[in-house]
């Protein structure tokens, strides 16, 4: 086993673990830290598949500006541990299951590809420049109307949060 | 050895699952969001491996894109949740069904 292949492991193994943490903590603030350590092992995923800006966007956007808007968030609102009501048994099974066919179905989808999934990474595509030029060529469009979104967004949220809804 | 692509499906499959699993489970709003970003999370995983095993690069600038949208979502997204609060002093989806009767 070549120290790639621990890695791949290791985190792998960390962001399903932090994953089940997230659902199982009943405190916000802490299912919050579980996401941003969930979030920075993906990152690590990332760069195991040599997507290295990605894994720096990811950090960047998702652990810092997003995991910060949510911990803000909680604080704002003061949320304690969630109390514990009776449980819904029927909304419980009905969950369960549908998350366990759903699982099932792409487990099952990916298991009956393998013949035809490639085993080995091809070429070296993935490298920053590569990625910049394809951005600034043929995806320019789409990449001006992201930063058009990004405004309206923005405007939206000063709107949403500023003025007393009626 | 080397990692094949179906294990990396099989890592974004099982985290799409976990995700999906919180968000039907639990009645808190703020959690129920993390967990929609888990499922994206996941999807840009598969999205990821898929980019650099088939040697083409369209699937990270969909993450890319992806993760700007996200970031744009949550924005929008935990502004309703704090409006909401503040006119029902409640995050907990249960207190949130007026329209059942």
């Amino acid at each position: 086993m070549t120290m790639q292949d621990g890695l791949f492991y290791f985190f792998a193994a960390l962001t399903l673990i932090c994953g089940a943490l997230i659902i199982l903590n009943r405190n916000p603030v802490n299912s919050a830290m579980f996401l941003v350590l969930a979030i920075a092992s993906m990152a690590g995923l990332f760069v195991l598949l040599n997507a290295f800006f990605l894994a720096a966007v990811q950090v960047l956007v998702y652990a810092g500006a997003v995991m910060v808007l949510f911990l803000f968030v909680i604080m704002l609102l003061d949320l304690k541990e969630e109390d514990r009501r009776k449980f819904n048994l029927f909304g419980i099974i009905t969950g369960v299951v549908s998350v366990a066919s759903i699982a099932y179905i792409s487990f099952s989808a990916i298991h009956s590809g393998q013949g035809d999934l490639p085993q080995t990474p091809n070429g070296d595509a993935g490298t920053t420049i590569l990625l910049g030029q394809r951005l600034f060529t043929d995806y320019l469009l789409p990449f001006e109307i992201l930063s058009v979104l990004l405004l309206v967004a923005m405007v939206g949220v000063v709107l949403l949060s500023k003025r007393e809804l009626k | 050895m080397n990692i094949s692509l179906e294990q990396y499906l099989m890592v974004s499959g099982a985290l799409f699952s976990l995700g999906l699993l919180g968000v039907i489970m639990r009645r808190n709003l703020l959690v129920i969001y993390m967990c929609l970003e888990l499922m994206l999370n996941a999807a840009n995983l598969a999205l990821v491996a898929m980019s650099r095993y088939n040697a083409n690069l369209d699937g990270q600038i969909m993450v890319f894109f992806i993760i700007t949208v996200a970031a744009a979502e949550v924005a929008v997204g935990l502004a309703l949740i704090v409006a909401l609060y503040r006119k029902r002093q409640t995050a907990h989806v249960e207190d949130l069904a007026s329209l059942k009767s």
